[in-house]
């Protein structure tokens, strides 16, 4: 990898890792990180095709209150660079997951530990606010998303450093079962994923939905966005009839608004 | 809202301040931490707004630290609260009787029901939909997916903490009321009911489960599969036997058919056991498993199987 190669390819680490804790512009998605990982490293086609199975895989992973998800973050860049310096090409995308999942693992320790130095940098911060100094409170903001950027970046500049031929004999050496078998788990591990989304939003309300969700899936000529079109619509519509249902003052309509006949009958008690 | 008539001069926060705000609020949780979260962030994005308002030393530093204190939400759901703080600190500044615990009241009486308003619409539903729609996009090989993934996300991200933040400037405090009112529930109840919607369709096609073992073994009566052996040579044969195989509508490719578990199983219920393993794995999450052991412990049944060879 030429010199270049891996000065961008750190770069978009450090993006990546502002990313994974700003959560805003998503460059720290597997679907951008590993692509723009394989844009600069000349092997695209196979960081695209990474980037895309990765994120299936990620769907679900999100950072709610207390909640800890994997890192997406380390998980897409450690991974796409693996890959490139695998040099398999798109073959080896199957074990460059399995080998993201456990750095996905790390990289939560990692957040953890930058979370834990920002409150020493929160305490700066009220030092500043104290003498009405906001020039060094805006520094420091910076510097804590400094901070995460580094949290992606060191570590990849080091997975960079490991020579490419080393890595290639580590993923040669693996046997074609462990390899085939890790694709394979790859292929359910997905799952993960949609049962947190799932267990966020299951109520007896919106079960059907997902029931006519899965079985239209099976109908292969309907692509994503006219699934998508229908479940809206469907979605539209039911608000749209409950709001009459309600109005018409009848207790059905009523019934209908807490979406959890359970709870009801819980909350009563 | 109060206006102070006997203030001289009202001073007032221009679109370009409120845009300047905006902007800044991106990096709001870039100093997340485990004391007070996202409030040196909070301070940042609204920094360009007091130093306006405040121009003496004593009530910039008051400001500072009425806004380093507690605060978290979803990122994206800090806008509306942003713009309604914008509007109370403006009030203030102009002599309105505003005191820290109003403004701290808002900002924690906004927080949580808008924390639970994001999270199920953005992180649960527009996310796993436009990333599905990229992913699926980019492992056909197709550039096309990342860029509209990041396109169309930042383009609703965008619009929608701008839009809310306007919203939030312009309610005032009158702003709490209506979110607790019908709108936002409604929203919340029809995130759920899409992103249930999609999440069934999307465990049935990507979830992937093959199961290997062989069922049965029918050798075929002649005429039903394609006679190899007495094909035309050439182009011709060629022709003739992707005519007879018809996209596998037509005669099978060999005279003895084969079928395994899974397409028994897929004649039934086209992706029933990657349904099974999705219930399995939300009870494994109800019982407090840990979703990386659930992954890992995925990753190792997997190779098991498949060196036993059921997968």
């Amino acid at each position: 990898m030429s010199a270049i190669s891996m000065i961008l390819v750190v770069i978009v680490a450090f993006f990546a890792g502002m990313e994974g804790i700003l959560d805003e512009f998503e460059f720290h998605q597997p679907l951008i990180a590993c692509t723009l990982i394989g844009l600069v490293t000349g092997q695209l086609t196979a960081g695209l095709i990474l980037g895309g199975s990765l994120q299936m895989i990620a769907l679900g992973w999100a950072n709610i209150g207390a909640a800890v998800a994997p890192d997406a973050a380390l998980a897409s860049v450690a991974s796409a660079i693996i890959l490139v310096q695998g040099g398999q090409g798109t073959k080896g995308i199957g074990s460059a997951i399995a080998i993201a999942i456990p750095l996905a693992v790390a990289g939560l320790f990692l957040t953890m530990i930058v979370r834990t130095i920002t409150v020493a940098i929160i305490h700066i911060m009220d030092a500043a606010a104290e003498k009405g100094n906001y020039r060094t409170i805006d520094m420091w903001q910076v510097i804590c998303i400094c901070l995460q950027g580094l949290r992606i970046a060191i570590p990849a500049a080091l997975l960079l450093i490991i020579p490419a031929s080393q890595v290639r004999a580590m993923l040669e050496a693996m046997p074609a079962w462990l390899s085939d078998g890790m694709a394979i788990g790859g292929g359910m591990v997905v799952a993960v994923g949609y049962a947190m989304v799932i267990n966020m939003m299951a109520s007896s309300e919106v079960w059907p939905f997902f029931a006519i969700g899965f079985a239209l899936a099976a109908l292969t000529d309907l692509t994503l966005i006219a699934i998508g079109t229908i479940g809206l619509s469907m979605a539209l519509m039911y608000l749209k009839l409950d709001e009459h249902g309600s109005n018409g003052g009848n207790g059905g309509g009523g019934n209908n608004n807490t979406g959890d006949p359970l709870g009801d009958i819980l909350d009563d008690y | 809202m109060a206006d102070n008539k006997t203030d001289t001069k009202k001073i007032s926060l221009t679109r370009n301040d409120r845009l300047k705000v905006a902007w800044r609020s991106t990096f709001i949780q870039g100093s997340w931490n485990y004391e007070r979260m996202q409030n040196g962030g909070w301070l940042y994005s609204l920094m360009p707004a007091l130093n306006k308002l405040y121009t003496k030393k004593e009530d910039r530093i008051a400001a500072y630290k009425r806004h380093l204190e507690f605060f978290n939400t979803h990122p994206y759901l800090a806008s509306p609260i942003i713009g309604v703080t914008l509007a109370l600190e403006e009030d203030r500044a102009n002599g309105a009787p505003v005191d820290d615990v109003a403004i701290q009241g808002v900002k924690v009486g906004m927080m949580g029901p808008l924390a639970g308003v994001g999270d199920p619409v953005f992180w649960y539903t527009v996310r796993p939909i436009v990333g599905a729609l990229g992913a699926s996009l980019a492992i056909a090989g197709n550039i096309v997916g990342p860029i509209l993934f990041f396109v169309l996300w930042n383009l609703i991200r965008w619009a929608f903490m701008w839009y809310t933040q306007e919203f939030g400037y312009r309610a005032g405090s009158r702003i709490t009321d209506d979110l607790s009112g019908g709108l936002l529930q409604k929203v919340t109840r029809g995130a759920s009911m899409m992103g249930m919607f999609v999440i069934g369709a999307l465990i049935q096609r990507w979830v992937k489960i093959d199961f290997k073992p062989v069922v049965s073994r029918i050798t075929q009566q002649k005429g039903a599969f394609i006679d190899w052996n007495h094909l035309p040579s050439g182009a011709a044969g060629i022709h003739k036997a992707l005519t007879e195989y018809n996209l596998g509508k037509g005669l099978s490719l060999d005279k003895v058919k084969v079928t395994t578990l899974q397409d028994n199983l897929d004649q039934l219920i086209p992706g029933l056991a990657a349904l099974l393993l999705t219930f399995l794995c939300m009870w494994l999450l109800k019982k407090k498993v840990s979703p990386i052991i659930i992954i890992l412990g995925i990753f190792i049944f997997g190779i098991l199987l498949h060196v036993v060879g059921w997968l």
